[in-house]
């Protein structure tokens, strides 16, 4: 089901929207937050100068460092008695970066949550199990008001105990499970531990899956796992531009759809900010158009990925973007070699006796870099030419797809780190690279 | 007649034997013979124990990767070249032996743990010439 027409509008009709709204948001940030106007300024633009889309690129970047710089309010547009809620990131380098949603935000969140949710197959008829973790993580929020807007029964289950999550989802009757690809396999592996099958002895039909990339060797996985029916789509956001609900796949899995009502995506290249053509991949920046409370323009989400404007066969007429290849955060250089732990894991899984947990740990040998993958057996052996097997085939497969030599280690089941929020799969002990 | 030999897959850690050993003690299963062989990672443990589908539960459910493999246990008489005889028969029926450890029952008499990927002809070849297997019973009974 498509939840707003806005979804299906023609290119004129959003463009003609997007551009009112463009131009209203502008002048409301050169007005009301100085870091931006003092940027604009510089850049000698004036919100006058905005007439047309693609001026849009003529306007300076907002970068995670710019939030970090006005930490915690700075580049906000309105009073702080007109905020509803707060949102923080975990911060895990420095401050947190923080942000802010006053009524209406409230209100443009559920909405675009509520089209994202849709789009992944949910309705009112569904129970959803919410096992992101509750708390300064926009997940977890974003997506129980989306889903409760919809009507659908929500089970705020937030993450950890996972055995009772199990029991929830058979005694509840789950239909709808929000989690992290790895997460939502984590479960799985509890399940099967307490002898429930989640193929049959559960009714898990649904997967709204997000905050980690969803590499195709992932949904095949979690298909493995959870069932072939089950509709497993992947969804798209970040708390500094409101959280989940920028963007989320539809059924027939060919990217995801943007809220572009809401945010206009440019594709960039990362090192010059050059604006990139239509398909091209590069860095995705974000202008919120639709934001009271911190409307972010030409927010560099670090995410790299490209764009596809076709009309889908769902009938939505949003800009797709491509599942991303990576962020460009967790891009490793090793050897001069760019890595994206993705690679990886699509090698990892594709691997016959392998489970689908892993360890990337980078070391400096020397001068030179040292790649080992930490990979645990799924199947027990009682034969060395077994076990050469599986390694030789990772190995010679890292080799095609990164031109890079890694040393594999083998370890037994569980012996690796379970993730229940955003999985820490990169241990790079490397100092001052 | 075949019998089961217990596998275990370990990583090259210190302390790692140590630790299925212990899982194996606290669950009453005993050790009979064992063969571990390694590279410089890992290695494989292989064991004769009086109690082979057990030890293998309690293993998997302790987080090793443990399996059943099937095997043959053969009595091998206490005099020189008596080996030599049994493989030489081995090799003439062209069956390859992947490997092999000793296994000490009584004073008197020797068996040799083999693993081949022939197991019933190999089987029928040293019944055939009257070469004495093992039985699980008779390995659950020592």
């Amino acid at each position: 089901m498509i939840w707003s027409k806005n979804e299906t509008l023609s290119r004129a009709e959003m463009e003609a929207l997007q551009l009112e709204r463009l131009k209203e948001t502008v002048f409301r940030v050169y007005e009301k937050v100085e870091p931006y106007r003092r940027k604009m300024d510089e850049a000698g633009i004036k919100p006058e100068d905005i007439t047309s889309l693609s001026d849009l690129s003529r306007l300076p970047f907002v970068t995670k460092q710019d939030l970090r710089d006005n930490y915690p309010f700075g580049l906000f547009a309105v009073p702080k008695t007109d905020l509803l809620r707060i949102h923080a990131s975990s911060g895990t380098t420095g401050k947190p970066t923080v942000v802010g949603y006053t009524k209406g935000d409230m209100d443009t969140w559920t909405e675009c949550v509520s089209r994202i949710a849709c789009a992944g197959g949910a309705s009112a008829e569904d129970v959803a199990q919410i096992c992101f973790g509750y708390g300064m993580f926009t997940g977890a929020l974003g997506l129980h008001y989306g889903l409760e807007n919809i009507g659908a029964t929500i089970v705020p289950s937030s993450t950890g105990n996972s055995e009772k999550q199990i029991m929830y989802m058979k005694d509840f009757g789950t239909t709808l499970l929000v989690a992290t690809p790895s997460y939502a396999l984590r479960l799985a592996e509890v399940a099967r531990e307490i002898g429930v099958d989640p193929k049959t002895d559960l009714n898990v039909k649904i997967g709204l899956v997000g905050s980690e990339l969803l590499t195709d060797a992932m949904r095949e996985e979690m298909h493995r796992c959870w069932g072939d029916d089950m509709l497993i789509t992947s969804n798209y956001g970040m708390s500094e531009l409101m959280g989940p609900g920028v963007s989320g796949e539809c059924e027939y899995m060919c990217g995801m759809h943007i809220n572009e009502d809401f945010f206009i995506p440019e594709i960039i290249n990362p090192e010059t900010g050059e604006v990139l053509p239509e398909g091209e991949w590069g860095e995705l920046v974000i202008t919120c158009i639709k934001k009271e409370a911190l409307p972010l323009i030409r927010y560099r989400t670090r995410d790299i990925t490209r764009l596809h404007y076709e009309k889908c066969k769902c009938g939505r007429t949003t800009v797709r973007m491509e599942n991303l290849s990576g962020r460009s955060d967790d891009m490793l250089k090793i050897r001069g070699v760019n890595v994206f732990p993705s690679q990886i894991e699509e090698v990892v899984l594709s691997v016959d006796g392998l489970g689908p947990h892993y360890e990337i740990v980078v070391e400096r040998d020397g001068y030179a870099d040292k790649l080992t993958i930490r990979v645990e057996l799924a199947t027990a052996t009682d034969s060395f030419k077994e076990l050469e097997r599986i390694e030789k085939e990772i190995k010679s497969k890292l080799r095609v797809v990164l031109g890079l030599d890694a040393k594999i280690q083998l370890e037994s089941p569980n012996t690796l780190a379970r993730f229940e929020g955003k999985a820490k799969r990169v241990r790079d002990l490397r100092n001052g690279v | 007649m075949t019998a089961k030999q217990l596998s275990v897959f370990i990583e090259n850690r210190r302390g790692r034997l140590g630790e299925v050993l212990k899982v194996l003690k606290d669950n009453n299963v005993n050790i009979l013979s064992m063969s571990l062989a390694d590279t410089t990672e890992y290695g494989l443990l292989r064991l004769i124990v009086n109690a082979p589908d057990h030890g293998r539960d309690v293993l998997l459910s302790a987080g090793f990767s443990s399996m059943i493999t099937d095997i043959l246990i053969v009595k091998v008489p206490h005099v020189a070249g008596s080996l030599q005889e049994i493989l030489t028969i081995v090799a003439e029926n062209n069956i390859d032996i992947e490997y092999m450890y000793g296994l000490s029952v009584e004073a008197n008499d020797a068996t040799i743990v083999v693993k081949t990927n022939e197991l019933k002809r190999a089987c029928e070849v040293l019944k055939k010439n009257k070469i004495d297997t093992m039985t699980e019973e008779e390995i659950e009974a020592l």
